[in-house]
C-alpha cells in the first residue's frame, strides 16, 4: 500500500505541475511523467497489458504528437490567447461536474474488490483477450469501428483537394 | 524474493550491460574498418594492434573535449535529452533471452533478465520512449536547425514504428505469444525458425529497424552535409558521444531482436542430436546467438556503405504508402494461411 501512496502522490504532483507550468512544452513533459505514473499504477494492479499499452499509446504516440505540434507552433506569451472570465467560470463548472461524477462512481466501489487490490489475473494479456473477444465482443467491435471512422476522417482531412482536371 | 535470485539477476544485468556497451564501443571501430574494407583502404590501424585501442581513444577524446551548453538553451532539458537516449537504449535488452537455462549445482539460472508476458510490447514502449530523447534534445538546444532536425527524426521514428508494429502482428499470429522467451523456444532446430513462415514480415521489420536506428539509408536525422546535422547540432563532448553511443546500442539491440524473433535466437541446427549436455547446449546457444547478432550488425554496416540516403519525401512515401499496406497485406495473408491450415491440414 505504501508504494501506492507514493506513486499516487507523484501522479497528483506531476498533474498539478502540468497545470501550473508556464511553458507549454514543459507542461506536456510533466503530462508525460503523469502518464508514466499511471503505468506504474496499472502494474501495481497486476494489469500488465494495460500498463504496456498505456505506455505505448499515451506516452509513446499521443504525447509525442502533442509535443510535436507544440514545438512546431513555438508558443509564447505574445501568442497566448486571452481567456475571458466566462471561459474560466465554464471550465470550473465543467470540472466540478466531472468531480461529482467521479465521486459518485467511487462511492459504490468496494475497497476489498479483487480489481482494486490487484489480486486478479484478468489484466494479463491472455485473460483480457478472452474477455474482450467473448463477453464484450460487440462493444469491442463497435469501438474499433469508431476508431476506423476517425482514421478515415483524418485521412480525408489531411488529403489535398485535387483540382478538377481540365479534360 | 530470495537474496540469491536478486543476486543472480543483478549479475546477469551487469554482464549484459557491459556486453552491450563493449559491443557498441567496438561497433564504432568495426564500422570504420568495414568502411575501409569496402572502399579499399585500411581504416584506423594506428592505436594498438589493428587499431583495437581506437574506441578507447575516441571515448577519451569525447570526455576531454570542452563541453558547450549554448546560452539560450534550456539547461536541464539539454542534459536530460542525451540521458534519456542512452537510458532507453540500455533498458530494451532486458527482455531478450540470451540463452537457455544454465544449471549450476542444483540452481537453474535463466539467461533472460525478465521474461514478462508482454515482452514484445515492452520493446515497443521503449522504442517509443526513445523518441523523447531526440525531441527534448532538439528543442532544448533553442536552435531552429536542431528543432527541425528533431522533428524530422521524430516523425521518421513514429512513422516507421507503425510499420514495425504491423509486421510484428503477423509474427504474433503465428507464434501465439507476446513473450520473447516463448517465441524463441518455439523455434528450436532449424526448420522452425520464423523466417521461413514470415519472410515478408521480416523484410518489413528489418527495414523499419533500420529507420528506427537512424541508419543509412534512413539517416536523415543526422546527415551532416545537406541537413546541418540535425537534432544534435548544438551538442558537443560526451553528450554528443552519448547520442552516438545510444545509436550503436540500438543497433545491437535491434540486431538481437531480429535474430531472436526471426532467426531462432539461441537455437542452432541439430542442437539436440549431438549428444551434448544441457549446459553445453546453452553455452553454444549463447555463442550462436551472438554470431547471428554480429552478422546482423555487419549487415547494418554493409548497407551503410552501399546504399545512398533517401530524400525525405521518398522516406515518408516508403513508410506510409508501401511498408504499411504491405504489412497489412501480410497480416491478412497470414490469417488466411492459418485458417486454411487449421481447417484442411489437421
Amino acid at each position: 500500500m505504501s508504494i501506492f501512496y507514493f506513486v499516487a502522490f507523484l501522479s497528483i504532483f506531476f498533474a498539478l505541475m502540468t497545470i501550473f507550468a508556464k511553458n507549454p512544452v514543459h507542461s506536456v513533459l510533466y503530462l508525460v511523467i503523469t502518464f508514466f505514473t499511471f503505468t506504474v499504477h496499472y502494474i501495481l494492479l497486476n494489469a500488465q497489458f494495460l500498463a504496456v499499452v498505456n505506455f505505448i499509446v499515451y506516452m509513446g504516440a499521443i504525447m509525442v504528437l502533442f509535443l510535436f505540434v507544440l514545438m512546431l507552433l513555438n508558443l509564447n506569451k505574445e501568442t497566448e490567447p486571452l481567456r475571458s472570465n466566462l471561459v474560466k467560470i465554464m471550465g470550473a463548472i465543467a470540472g466540478m461536474c466531472l468531480l461529482a461524477t467521479l465521486l459518485g462512481a467511487f462511492r459504490v466501489i468496494e475497497v476489498n474488490n479483487d480489481y482494486v487490490t490487484g489480486n486478479t489475473d484478468v489484466g494479463l494479456v491472455q485473460n483480457l483477450g478472452k474477455v474482450l473477444f467473448d463477453e464484450f465482443l460487440l462493444p469491442f467491435e463497435l469501438s474499433s469501428l469508431l476508431l476506423l471512422t476517425a482514421m478515415i476522417g483524418a485521412v480525408l482531412l489531411a488529403k489535398k483537394e485535387t483540382k478538377e482536371s481540365n479534360g | 524474493m530470495e537474496g540469491a535470485f536478486i543476486l543472480e539477476k543483478l549479475i546477469l544485468v551487469v554482464i549484459i550491460f557491459t556486453i552491450s556497451l563493449v559491443i557498441a564501443m567496438y561497433s564504432t571501430l568495426a564500422e570504420r574498418k568495414i568502411a575501409g574494407f569496402m572502399q579499399d583502404r585500411y581504416g584506423p590501424d594506428r592505436a594498438g594492434l589493428f587499431g583495437l585501442l581506437q574506441p578507447l581513444c575516441d571515448g577519451g577524446k569525447f570526455f576531454f573535449k570542452e563541453e558547450i551548453i549554448p546560452a539560450g538553451a534550456h539547461k536541464p532539458l539539454f542534459i536530460i535529452g542525451p540521458t534519456l537516449a542512452i537510458i532507453t537504449a540500455c533498458i530494451s535488452s532486458a527482455v531478450i533471452p540470451w540463452g537457455q537455462n544454465l544449471t549450476i549445482g542444483d540452481r537453474v539460472v535463466s539467461l533472460q533478465v525478465a521474461d514478462i508476458n508482454v515482452g514484445v510490447l515492452y520493446i515497443f514502449g521503449v522504442i517509443a520512449l526513445g523518441v523523447y530523447g531526440i525531441m527534448i534534445g532538439g528543442w532544448a538546444s533553442n536552435n531552429k536547425f536542431s528543432l527541425m532536425g528533431a522533428i524530422r527524426a521524430a516523425s521518421q521514428s513514429i512513422s516507421y514504428e507503425i510499420g514495425m508494429g504491423l509486421s510484428l502482428i503477423a509474427l504474433l499470429m503465428v507464434t501465439g505469444s507476446l513473450s520473447i522467451g516463448d517465441i524463441v523456444s518455439q523455434q528450436s532446430g532449424f526448420v522452425n525458425w520464423n523466417i521461413w513462415v514470415q519472410p515478408l514480415g521480416f523484410l518489413i521489420f528489418m527495414t523499419c529497424a533500420f529507420a528506427e536506428c537512424n541508419r543509412v539509408p534512413f539517416d536523415l536525422p543526422e546527415c551532416e552535409t545537406e541537413l546541418i546535422g540535425g537534432y544534435h547540432t548544438e551538442y558537443s563532448s560526451m553528450k554528443l558521444g552519448l547520442y552516438m553511443f545510444s545509436e550503436y546500442i540500438n543497433m545491437f539491440v535491434s540486431s538481437a531482436l531480429m535474430a531472436a524473433l526471426y532467426f531462432g535466437g539461441y537455437n542452432f541446427p541439430f542442437m539436440y542430436d549431438l549428444g551434448l549436455s544441457e549446459n553445453w547446449i546453452t553455452i553454444i546457444g549463447v555463442l550462436v546467438f551472438f554470431t547471428k547478432i554480429f552478422a546482423f550488425i555487419f549487415f547494418f554496416m554493409w548497407i551503410r556503405w552501399t546504399l545512398p540516403r533517401f530524400r525525405y519525401d521518398q522516406l515518408m512515401k516508403l513508410g506510409w504508402k508501401m511498408l504499411i499496406p504491405l504489412a497489412i497485406a501480410n497480416i491478412v495473408l497470414t490469417g488466411i494461411i492459418t485458417i486454411v491450415k487449421d481447417t484442411y491440414f489437421n
